[in-house]
């Protein structure tokens, strides 16, 4: 069993969320991924005003019309515009389909402005997705580092935290988050590093290590290989591949009635 | 299962972290468990090392070792005094079919004349030329080793100067798209698959460039051998696409 924590409506052609899904599933057949988080990427928005927010989400919303037997929805939001951001999450999540958050590069997500989004976010069971990068060659102005993400995750114990991306540098990113047991390591987006998801499971243990691909920027293949390439336990591999997420979605699944 | 020659695979150590396949038996052990009939091995230890040529002499030693599997790419520095003797000692004493270039670890770029005249060289000694763009993401690099990748767009120009010269760019296609990447598919220039990326990644390369210039190649052990593996199973290649890629093309480019 197979589901990716990190997927975007990019790398396919296509006009509409719906057509590019049906090319990502295609994908995701051949690789036997069953399960595909999907958020963004009909266009990209560093910054998204409310409007510009509120789209991608409807992009998310229409996809999975045809799609809810394959994907799971994230609403993206800015925590520039909190007010908004909140009744986004709860048109998409609390009154929708939608299982988790998406934080992206807008904000730095040590502000207390990511607070009540946090906390409106595990009050619905839902999950929250922060981008993280830690770049040798320099961050983006407000981008997020996998050290603010513990800052941010040590005000928030009750909420179920992933780490996009493990911070690129993950040597780094596992020890940032090593701390928070609410923390989970996404391994999508970066290099098919060798030793990766070795040290992950070493320091987190093999239930905070959870498989993201970040296609279609990504392949599937060199994002699953950093799983099943490595020197690990086959049921570690079964962990993070996709039981993990499994486990953290299930309350949220089981409110919405989703049967499994 | 379809027998692959891996056309991209590193010896000895990474500078800044231990990989699990470093040591040499380990790799190969693995690197056959997943039908990979033969490997051209470059050596970590030529980025960095000034003592080019015992670089060389251990990474064709260690191949002995596994002759017929293992096959050696010795490295030339160009901005090292005398680079001419390592160059005649890969190919006269050790024999091997080609060499790897890591023009951003030596420091030149490819409109430097040294590096048209080594090319020049190899093409008169046949032997192939394996050029590097780039060995990992420059946002991941350590600190205090930021090397930027090649910029490969001096490339053609300096080409010229080597008529017949065998190319092959390793890990290129997150610097190298567009209009360059097709001159220098008709050019000759081949290409591997490490660092090929998107969904149905080598499906969309084969779109692009003549189905004979790209090679199969992992980029491992610094990056997960299955990775490349799994690009083919996930991209839909005919079976004559896949046998050339695999395979095919790779034993053409150094049956000079
Ligand atoms: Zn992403």
């Amino acid at each position: 069993m197979i589901w990716d924590l990190h997927c975007h409506f990019s790398g396919v052609s296509g006009k509409t969320p719906q057509e590019r899904m049906a090319q990502l599933i295609g994908f995701a057949d051949r690789m036997g991924v069953e399960r595909l988080c999907v958020y963004m990427g009909m266009s990209w928005s560093r910054d998204p005003s409310p409007e510009e927010f509120r789209k991608q989400n409807d992009d998310v919303l229409q996809a999975l019309k045809d799609w809810s037997h394959r994907a799971f929805g994230f609403v993206y939001v800015n925590a520039k515009h909190v007010q908004e951001s909140l009744e986004e999450i709860n048109r998409c999540i609390g009154d929708g389909p939608m299982v988790g958050v998406k934080l992206w590069v807008a904000h730095n997500c040590r502000s207390e402005e990511l607070d009540p989004i946090v906390r409106r976010t595990a009050e619905l069971k839902a999950v929250i997705f922060q981008h993280t990068w830690l770049k040798t060659d320099g961050q983006e102005p407000a981008e997020s580092t996998p050290m603010d993400l513990a800052q941010l995750a040590s005000r928030h114990p009750e909420a179920t935290i992933l780490c996009g991306h493990t911070g690129g540098n993950w040597e780094i990113g596992i020890r940032a988050i090593r701390p928070f047991r609410n923390v989970f390591a996404d391994t999508g987006g970066g290099d098919p590093a060798a030793g990766f998801v070795e040290m992950a499971v070493r320091e987190l243990g093999a239930e905070r290590v959870i498989f993201g691909s970040d296609i279609g920027g990504r392949s599937f293949a060199s994002q699953l290989a950093k799983v099943v390439g490595a020197d690990i336990p086959e049921a570690s591999k079964k962990l993070i591949l996709g039981e993990n997420l499994k486990r953290l979605l299930t309350p949220i699944l089981r409110e919405k009635g989703v049967r499994l | 299962m379809q027998p692959l020659i891996d056309t991209h695979i590193h010896l000895s150590r990474w500078p800044c972290r231990r990989l699990p396949l470093d040591e040499t038996p380990s790799l190969v052990e693995a690197l056959q468990s997943q039908g990979v009939v033969q490997a051209w091995a470059g050596s970590f230890d030529a980025l960095l090392h000034n003592d080019i040529a015992g670089v060389n002499g251990r990474l064709a030693e260690e191949c002995r070792r596994h002759a017929s599997f293992l096959i050696p790419f010795g490295s030339v520095n160009p901005m090292l005094p005398d680079w001419q003797e390592d160059l005649r000692r890969c190919h006269e004493q050790f024999r091997m079919p080609g060499i790897r270039l890591h023009p951003n670890y030596h420091g030149y770029r490819l409109d430097d004349p040294v590096f048209g005249e080594l090319l020049r060289l190899c093409a008169e000694r046949k032997l192939a030329v394996q050029l590097s763009a780039l060995m990992e993401d420059k946002r991941v690099q350590h600190r205090l080793l930021p090397v930027p990748p090649v910029d490969l767009a001096p490339l053609p120009e300096a080409m010229k100067r080597a008529p017949g010269v065998k190319l092959q760019l390793l890990n290129a296609f997150q610097v190298l798209r567009g209009e360059l990447l097709l001159r220098l598919a008709a050019a000759g220039v081949c290409f591997e698959t490490a660092t090929i990326e998107g969904v149905g990644g080598v499906h969309k390369v084969l779109g692009q460039i003549p189905q004979e210039r790209l090679l199969f190649g992992s980029h491992a052990p610094f990056f997960v051998f299955e990775s490349a593996k799994l690009k083919l199973a996930e991209s839909d290649l005919t079976a004559e696409q896949m046998k050339a890629v695999c395979e095919e093309n790779a034993r053409r480019f150094i049956s000079l």
